[in-house]
């Protein structure tokens, strides 16, 4: 049984027609003490298998630490959205409802190697020059 | 959620997290997280609700040292 709906998949594949450079999709998940692992896990297939673009690296968070540490991951489920480079942009936790279309948008952002900023913001963020670490806490909607 | 991942996308050294509350709940314990969405910058700035975009740009130079 897949996690999207026949019209779900349809518009997600429209929303990937845009999509320009190739994106990865680093999955970092656990067999065990985890609850909604496997439900993401199965959520990160059904968008990868929507565009050849994106492709999904899944690793196991108990066995391969030291790829997690590479990434900065210290919990799961993690997913990591990168592009021509590494853009600091991840999800913990399984991005359902609003943050379905959060993860959409990183996945096109990160393809565009650019974001929807105003000129202004772009010229605002280039004064931080030390590590500056954001997180968002969400529910699911 | 969107406009952190953006400015990650902007600037090499910020790293934007979605955190899920519910799944994480101690750190959502460490951080006090009642509603949503709650943002913290570098442990030391919390902002709550969503905020526009000009606002949170501000908020988040303000966490490093800048005051605009």
């Amino acid at each position: 049984m897949s996690l999207l709906g026949e019209r779900e998949r349809a518009a997600v594949r429209e929303q990937f027609q845009r999509l320009e450079n190739p994106v990865k999709l680093i999955h970092f998940t656990q067999e065990l003490m985890c609850e909604t692992c496997p439900e993401t896990k199965k959520l990160l297939e059904e968008v990868a298998s929507l565009s050849d673009k994106i492709t999904l690296e899944v690793h196991n968070f108990t066995l391969e630490r030291e790829i997690a540490a590479q990434y900065g991951v210290d919990k799961v489920p993690a997913t990591v959205v990168e592009g021509q480079r590494k853009y600091g942009i991840r999800f913990y936790g399984l991005p359902s409802g609003y943050e379905f279309a959060s993860l959409l948008h990183a996945i096109l952002a990160a393809s565009h190697s650019t974001s929807g900023l105003t000129e202004a913001s772009k010229l605002q963020l280039r004064s931080i020059t030390t590590p500056t670490h954001i997180q968002v806490f969400v529910t699911p909607t | 959620m969107k406009l952190a991942h953006e400015m990650a996308i902007e600037n090499e050294q910020i790293t934007a997290d979605m955190v899920e509350a519910m799944e994480f709940p101690d750190l959502a314990r460490k951080y006090q997280v009642r509603t949503v969405p709650k943002t913290v910058v570098n442990d030391a700035i919390e902002l709550v609700g969503a905020l526009p975009e000009g606002d949170f740009v501000a908020q988040v130079l303000k966490s490093t040292g800048f005051s605009g």
